[in-house]
């Protein structure tokens, strides 16, 4: 794996071009949605179709940015690590933008009928779960939070990515009417990187050889 | 056709008719795709031409309708507000007849208390069955006094139009009161019957669709609120009435019945 390490493609990782290209990259939904929605081709409900498709980049940033470290590991690209956190950092705006039309489009800021929602109806309360999770994590983002709260806390923090990405699955299967597919693709998907993360995990081989055990 | 507007929103500035792209571009028909799009790009596919309606069960004289046959009932344009389950709603002119029209034709037994409608399940015609969305065909039901009701229609255009295939063509029930998923499209077969008859969404989902589905702010569906909806092409909520605004002509079907529990 060694080869790889001056190879094209860590060449291109590495290349102070590469974070605005991932940037831009992340911009490009949020462009598509605002073409969309000024062409008209959000259809019929916009407001309901905006909701929609922020949630769905959402969720599909996040299992991108959980794909992130097994996809180091797997390939040994190194370079791939510095684009985490800001892949995560999309996740989180795409999230606040489905909250954000939710709320203050949709209900149109009436707060005691969101309240409601949340507490009344179980796949907003999940995806509200995933969302507080998520807005946790992007506070703690930053460098000198994880310095002050220290690498290992830190860690385990953001460690719960993983709640928010299982809770972020279950919101969807649990809101769609009859019995549709697309949901159990996207929960297909994050089972299997959390699957590839504890395979790839540093630990995973000490839990396998019994010399570590002691 | 014949055009006595016999029930009309009765206010015209909160009822405005929703254009017709959006009444043909936004449209729930699973046997189509589960995405709101999905019907008005896939229904081309949908032969409309020949179709027959069987009506059999409690009925003195079990009748084959051809399409024909349908289309020389009086027809007349109903103005009618579609309240979706889903938490939006449209307001449109549908062309169309009373299903009691048709029922008187074929002679209702006293056995008859129920009425079971089945749309068209062919797979050949309808992509969306690849998909075990819902128990296929498509089947919903009304009591006898519902399907009898004035307000019922089978409607055959919209907008002065033929029915568009995503909008159920050629024929579809149109019980405004009620959820949009009881009007059900595309129908290939009316059975009376004696006992209350399965429904698609009730079968799948018991405790979130019950037989009745009256528009109802008052129950709401286990996952989301009934109390608000979006007029599509509305930008703010607006308050849900009971039975979708027509409880002074069918709220008396319902004389001392739980709505609650008759959800």
């Amino acid at each position: 794996m060694a080869a790889t390490s001056k190879g094209p493609v860590a060449l291109a990782l590495s290349s102070r071009w590469a974070k605005p290209v991932v940037f831009a990259l992340g911009l490009l939904p949020l462009g598509w949605m605002v073409w969309l929605g000024m062409s008209g081709g959000l259809g019929a409900e916009p407001v309901a179709e905006a909701v929609r498709q922020s949630g769905l980049w959402a969720l599909r940033l996040l299992l991108i940015a959980l794909a992130v470290t097994p996809l180091r590991i797997l390939t040994g690209q190194a370079g791939l690590a510095r684009f985490r956190r800001m892949i995560g950092l999309f996740a989180f705006f795409y999230a606040l933008l489905h909250v954000s039309v939710y709320v203050g489009v949709d209900q149109f800021f009436d707060w005691a009928a969101v309240w409601k929602d949340i507490v009344k109806r179980p796949y907003i309360t999940v995806g509200m779960g995933a969302f507080v999770i998520l807005t946790a994590l992007a506070a703690t983002s930053t460098n000198g939070m994880v310095r002050r709260l220290g690498g290992r806390r830190w860690k385990a923090l953001h460690k719960a990515v993983f709640v928010a990405g299982a809770a972020g699955c279950i919101h969807y299967v649990m809101l769609v009417k009859g019995w549709q597919y697309p949901p159990f693709v996207y929960a297909a998907i994050f089972l299997g990187l959390v699957a590839l993360r504890y395979a790839t995990s540093p630990s995973a081989g000490r839990r396998l050889s019994p010399s570590y055990r002691t | 056709f014949q055009a006595p507007l016999t029930v009309s929103p009765k206010d015209p500035k909160m009822d405005a008719q929703t254009p017709m792209k959006s009444a043909t571009s936004y449209n729930n028909f699973y046997e189509f795709g589960t995405d709101k799009t999905d019907p008005s790009e896939n229904a081309g596919t949908l032969r409309t031409r020949p179709w027959e309606i069987a009506v059999d069960g409690d009925v003195g004289k079990p009748t084959t309708f051809g399409i024909e046959d349908l289309l020389s009932f009086p027809l007349e344009e109903r103005v009618y507000r579609l309240r979706c389950v889903e938490g939006w709603s449209m307001v449109i002119p549908w062309v169309g007849f009373p299903l009691a029209e048709l029922l008187k034709r074929v002679d209702p037994t006293g056995n008859a208390k129920y009425v079971a409608f089945q749309t068209l399940a062919d797979r050949s015609q309808m992509p969306g069955l690849k998909y075990p969305v819902l128990q296929w065909p498509y089947v919903e039901g009304l009591r006898m006094d519902e399907a009898m009701h004035p307000l019922t229609i089978l409607a055959v255009g919209m907008y002065g139009e033929t029915l568009p295939n995503q909008n159920g063509a050629p024929v579809r029930l149109v019980v405004p009161w009620k959820y949009g998923f009881k009007s059900i499209k595309s129908i290939v077969r009316i059975t009376l019957t004696q006992d209350q008859p399965p429904t698609s969404w009730n079968r799948s989902q018991p405790r979130e669709y019950g037989f009745y589905s009256n528009v109802n702010p008052e129950v709401d569906h286990p996952r989301w609120s009934q109390a608000t909806e979006r007029r599509v092409g509305e930008f703010s909520r607006r308050k849900t009435l009971a039975f979708n605004g027509y409880g002074e002509e069918v709220a008396s079907l319902y004389a001392g019945m739980d709505l609650r529990k008759n959800y």
